[in-house]
C-alpha cells in the first residue's frame, strides 16, 4: 500500500531555535498515527506546515504520490486535508453554522448547511444545533463543531492537535468511537499529544519528536506508557514523592460561596462548600471554563464576594482584596501566565516585587527596596532552577516551563498558609511539571493548606489528598483521591454531558 | 417663541441634508470596527474629505468630482491608518487621535485660499411626479443623490453584514482575527479594505458639508461631527439600522434646536448648541443598556494589535 502522506527531510528554523529538524515519516490511509513529544518538541510546527500555515525551510512533501507544497490552509484544504486546532479556532459570538462555513471554501447556503451539520453529526453521534451561538457552548461542544466543520470538507487526513485536553474521559470515549469509525472509512488521522494512555488506546502507529528531531517511532500498542515517555523525554521520570503527613486545623473554609460571571460568557460560581486542612493538598479537576478561573478570583480576592463564604482560621475574608490577603498569607498562582500571572514586559525582579511586597517586606513607605528585591527574585531562581541569565530579563523571555516555575516560586518561597494554584504544570516540559508537583506536595508536607485546580486528572490524582470537580460552577463533594478511577472522576466532572445518549443510539 | 414659524415638512427634508455627513461617517466606521480596528480618526477623514471635495468642486466646477475626490481623499488617509496600526502596529487609538490632529492641520493648509469661496451648486434630484407628491414629494424625493446614496449604503452594509460571506468574514476578523488567521483568511488584507472603506465614507461625509449643507470651506467646519459619529456607532451596539437612527435623531435635533434658536426660545442658546450632543448620547444609552447581550455585538478583537506569529 502507497502512503497516503510521505514527509522528507522537513526542516524549519526560526531565529535562535529550530523548530523542526529533518523530519521524515509516513501515514498511511485509514490510519491513526500519533505525534508524540514534548511541548516545545515541534509538534504544532510540524503539522502547521502539512496544513499550509508555516511554509518549511526545506523538506519536501507528497500527497498520495503527488508533490504536495500547500502555499495556504486554502490550498491543504482543497487538498483534502483538515486541521482540528488545539486552542479553538472558533468565533464566539457567531453561531455554530457561521463557523462551520468560515472552514470551508464554498459553503452552501445556510439553510441548506444546517440540514447538513444536523445530518454529519448525527451520522458520527456528535449532536449539535447549528443555530446556537458558540459563546455558550460547552468545551466539548465546541469540539465538535471543529469536528465537524472538518467532516464536511470529506478530509482524507484529519490532523488533530492535542484534541483531548478539554474533554471528561467519557468525552474522550466518544471522540475516539468518532475517529475509529473515521479510519475505518479510510480516512487517516495524524494525532497529536502527549497523554500517552490515549495514544496506546488510539493509534496504530506514532512518531516521537524531541527538540525538533525524529527520535524513534514504535506501534504504541506494543509499548508501556512508561517505555512511551522515555522515548519522549530521553531520560527516566522521577516521581514526585509524597511524604506522610499528619493533617492539622482547618485552615481554609467555604461556605456556600456563590458569584455571578464577570464576562458574558462566563461561568457562575453555584453555592461552593468545602474546608482544607493544614498540610493537605485539595485537588479540583474539571473541564475547562466550569468555574475554575471563577474559583481562583475568588480565592485570591480578585473577585470580592460576601464575607463570611470564606474563612480563613474561622475569620470572614470573602470580603478582601488581594493585597490584605496577601497579608494574612492567602496567596494564589493563576493559569495564564503571561499577562496574569506575571507581566510580559517587566523583568523577574519587577515581577517578584508585584506579589511578593507586601510579605517580604520589598516596599518602605511606598518606595522600593530594590537591592532586596533583586535577592529575592535571585534566590526563587535559584531555589526552583529557573533556567534564565539573571533577574534582569524580561518574563516573556523565558520558557513556559521556566516563567512557571517561577511564577508558583514566588508565592511557594512566600510561606502562604493557603496557596490557589489553577493549571500549575499546563504546558510545562515533564521535568518542570515533576519540580513543581514537588514543590507543591513539600509546601503542603510544612503544614500549608494547597488547592491545585488542574484539568489533568493524572496531575491531580498524584499529588492530592482530596479530589473534588467543578461543573457548571458548582463543586462536587470532595473525596479522598486514594483509589478514585478515571470512570469515577469523570461522572463527577459531569459524565459527558447530552453526549452519551447519542452514543447509544450510534 | 412663535413656534408656527418651525415648517414641520421642511424640518423633516433638512434634518434629512443635516443628519447625512454623520450618518456617512458612521456607517464607514460601522465597518472598520466590524473588523475590528478602532479609527479614532473619523473627524480627520471627514475633515480631509471636506477640503479635498471643495478644492476640487470649485476648480473643476464639478460637485460629483469633488465628491470623487473626497472619497479619495478620506481613503488615502485612512491607509495611511492602515500602514501604522497594520504593518507597522502602533496603538490604534494613539494613531487615531494622531489622524484626527493632523487631518485638521492639513485641510486647513490646502483649504487657506479657499476661505470664503462659495462652492458649486450639487443639483437637487428632481423626480418627475414623486417630487411633486404634497408633502412627501419634498421630504422623500428632492434630495441630492447623496442623501440617497447615504441610505444606500446604510442598506448595503447591513446586507452584506447580514447575509454575505464577505461580510461574515469580516466579522469573524473582527471577533477573532488568531483564528481567522488560522483559517487561512487574509486578516490585514481584509482589514486594510475596511479601514479603506470607512475613510472613503467620512470623507464623503465631509464633503457633504463643505458642498451641500454649508456650502463653505471654514477650517474646522466638520466641529465634532466625526466624534458624534464614532459615539454612534458604539451606542448602536454595531448595528446598521441603529446607526441611521442615531444619525437621524442627531440630525433632527440639530435642526430643531436651530429653528428654535430662530424662533425665539427662551432657552438659553448654549443648551440649545449642546442638545443634539446630549440627547442622541442620552437615547442611544438608553437603548442600549439593559440588555448585557447587547455587548456581545462589539467585535471581540477591537483595537487589538494583530501579529501573525506562527
Amino acid at each position: 500500500m502507497t502512503p497516503l502522506l510521505t514527509v522528507e527531510g522537513l526542516t524549519k528554523a526560526y531565529p535562535g531555535v529550530v523548530a523542526n529538524d529533518h523530519v521524515s515519516f509516513d501515514v498511511m490511509p485509514g490510519e491513526v498515527h500519533a505525534l508524540l513529544g514534548e511541548n516545545g518538541a515541534g509538534k504544532s510546527t510540524l503539522v502547521k506546515m502539512i496544513y499550509g500555515l508555516v511554509k518549511p525551510d526545506s523538506g519536501r512533501m507528497t500527497l498520495r504520490g503527488a508533490p504536495f507544497e500547500p502555499a495556504e490552509p486554502r490550498a491543504a484544504r482543497a487538498e483534502g486535508v483538515a486541521m482540528v486546532f488545539q486552542h479553538f479556532s472558533l468565533f464566539e459570538a457567531l453561531n455554530v453554522a457561521e463557523n462551520v462555513a468560515l472552514g470551508m471554501e464554498a459553503p452552501p447556503p445556510q439553510h441548506q448547511l444546517a440540514a447538513r451539520i444536523r445530518e454529519v453529526s448525527e451520522t458520527y453521534g456528535l449532536p449539535l444545533d447549528p443555530g446556537r451561538i458558540v459563546g455558550d457552548l460547552s468545551a466539548g461542544e465546541r469540539q465538535r463543531v471543529e469536528i465537524i466543520r472538518c467532516l464536511l470538507q470529506d478530509p482524507k487526513l484529519l490532523i488533530m492537535d492535542e484534541p483531548t485536553s478539554v474533554l471528561t474521559p467519557q468525552e474522550v470515549g466518544i471522540l475516539f468511537e468518532t475517529l475509529r469509525k473515521l479510519a475505518a472509512e479510510g480516512t487517516a488521522i495524524l494525532y497529536i499529544s502527549h497523554k500517552l494512555e490515549e495514544i496506546r488506546a488510539l493509534c496504530d502507529a506514532a512518531t516521537i519528536l524531541r527538540l525538533g528531531k525524529v527520535v524513534d517511532s514504535c506501534d504504541p500498542r506494543e509499548k508501556s506508557a512508561a517505555e512511551l515517555a522515555e522515548m519522549m523525554v530521553g531520560a527516566k521520570l522521577r516521581r514526585p514523592e509524597r511524604a506522610k503527613r499528619a493533617l492539622g486545623e482547618v485552615v481554609v473554609e467555604l461556605d456556600g460561596l456563590s458569584l455571578p460571571p464577570a464576562s458574558p460568557f462566563g461561568t457562575p460560581l453555584r453555592d461552593i462548600s468545602f474546608r482544607v486542612r493544614a498540610g493537605e493538598v485539595l485537588g479540583i479537576g474539571g473541564v475547562a471554563g466550569n468555574g475554575q478561573d471563577e474559583l481562583l478570583a475568588a480565592l485570591s480576592g480578585e473577585a470580592q464576594t460576601r464575607p463570611e463564604a470564606i474563612r480563613l482560621h474561622g475569620a470572614p475574608i470573602g470580603h478582601l482584596d488581594p493585597n490584605p490577603r496577601r497579608r494574612i498569607a492567602v496567596l494564589a498562582a493563576p493559569e495564564e501566565r503571561l499577562g496574569h500571572a506575571a507581566a510580559p514586559d517587566m523583568s523577574l525582579t519587577e515581577n517578584a516585587l508585584l506579589t511578593a511586597a507586601i510579605r517580604q517586606g520589598l516596599a518602605v513607605n511606598g518606595f522600593l527596596k530594590w537591592p532586596a528585591a533583586r535577592a529575592f527574585a535571585e534566590k526563587i531562581i535559584e531555589t526552583f532552577d529557573v533556567r534564565t541569565p539573571g533577574a534582569g530579563n524580561a518574563a516573556r523571555a523565558l520558557s513556559g516551563g521556566n516563567l512557571q516555575k517561577f511564577v508558583i516560586g514566588r508565592e511557594v518561597l512566600q510561606r502562604p498558609e493557603l496557596l490557589v494554584v489553577n493549571q500549575p504544570t499546563w504546558g510545562v516540559d515533564a521535568a518542570a511539571a515533576a519540580a513543581i508537583r514537588q514543590a507543591l506536595l513539600d509546601l503542603a508536607a510544612s503544614g500549608a493548606a494547597v488547592i491545585v485546580i488542574s484539568q489533568d486528572l493524572d496531575e491531580l490524582l498524584e499529588i492530592s489528598d482530596r479530589f473534588a470537580a467543578l461543573n457548571e460552577g458548582r463543586l462536587t463533594a470532595p473525596r479522598p483521591a486514594d483509589g478514585l478511577t478515571l470512570e469515577e472522576i469523570g461522572l463527577m466532572m459531569g459524565g459527558a454531558h447530552d453526549m452519551e445518549v447519542a452514543h447509544v443510539d450510534g | 417663541m412663535d413656534l408656527s414659524a418651525i415648517n414641520p415638512v421642511l424640518l423633516v427634508a433638512s434634518l434629512m441634508v443635516a443628519a447625512t455627513p454623520i450618518l456617512l461617517a458612521a456607517i464607514g466606521e460601522l465597518v472598520v470596527e466590524k473588523s475590528g480596528v478602532l479609527n479614532l480618526g473619523v473627524e480627520g477623514m471627514m475633515i480631509t474629505g471636506a477640503v479635498c471635495g471643495f478644492v476640487v468642486a470649485v476648480e473643476t466646477g464639478s460637485p460629483a468630482l469633488g465628491f470623487v475626490c473626497a472619497a479619495l481623499g478620506g481613503a488615502a488617509l485612512a491607509l495611511l491608518f492602515g500602514l501604522l496600526t497594520q504593518y507597522l502596529m502602533s496603538n490604534q487609538v494613539a494613531t487615531g487621535l494622531g489622524l484626527t490632529l493632523f487631518g485638521l492641520g492639513l485641510s486647513a493648509l490646502i483649504g487657506q485660499s479657499y476661505v470664503g469661496i462659495k462652492a458649486p451648486a450639487t443639483p437637487r434630484l428632481e423626480i418627475p411626479l414623486l417630487s411633486d407628491l404634497p408633502v412627501l414629494g419634498r421630504i422623500v424625493f428632492s434630495h441630492d443623490l447623496m442623501v440617497y446614496l447615504s441610505l444606500a449604503l446604510v442598506a448595503g452594509v447591513w446586507m452584506l453584514l447580514k447575509y454575505s460571506r464577505a461580510g461574515l468574514i469580516l466579522r469573524a476578523v473582527g471577533e477573532n482575527h488568531e483564528a481567522a488567521h488560522a483559517l487561512g483568511y487574509k486578516v490585514i488584507r481584509i482589514r486594510l479594505t475596511a479601514i479603506a472603506f470607512g475613510g472613503a465614507c467620512a470623507g464623503l461625509g465631509g464633503a457633504y458639508l463643505s458642498l451641500v449643507r454649508v456650502p463653505q470651506w471654514t477650517e474646522g467646519m466638520t466641529a465634532g461631527a466625526g466624534w458624534i459619529a464614532l459615539a454612534i456607532v458604539v451606542f448602536a451596539s454595531w448595528r446598521a439600522w441603529r446607526v441611521l437612527l442615531g444619525a437621524y435623531l442627531f440630525g433632527g435635533i440639530t435642526v430643531l434646536q436651530l429653528n428654535l434658536q430662530a424662533a425665539g426660545a427662551a432657552i438659553p442658546v448654549e443648551v440649545l448648541s449642546m442638545s443634539p450632543y446630549l440627547i442622541t448620547i442620552l437615547v442611544l444609552v438608553v437603548m442600549s443598556a439593559g440588555r448585557a447581550r447587547a455587548a456581545l455585538n462589539a467585535p471581540a478583537s477591537l483595537g487589538r494589535v494583530f501579529h501573525a506569529s506562527n
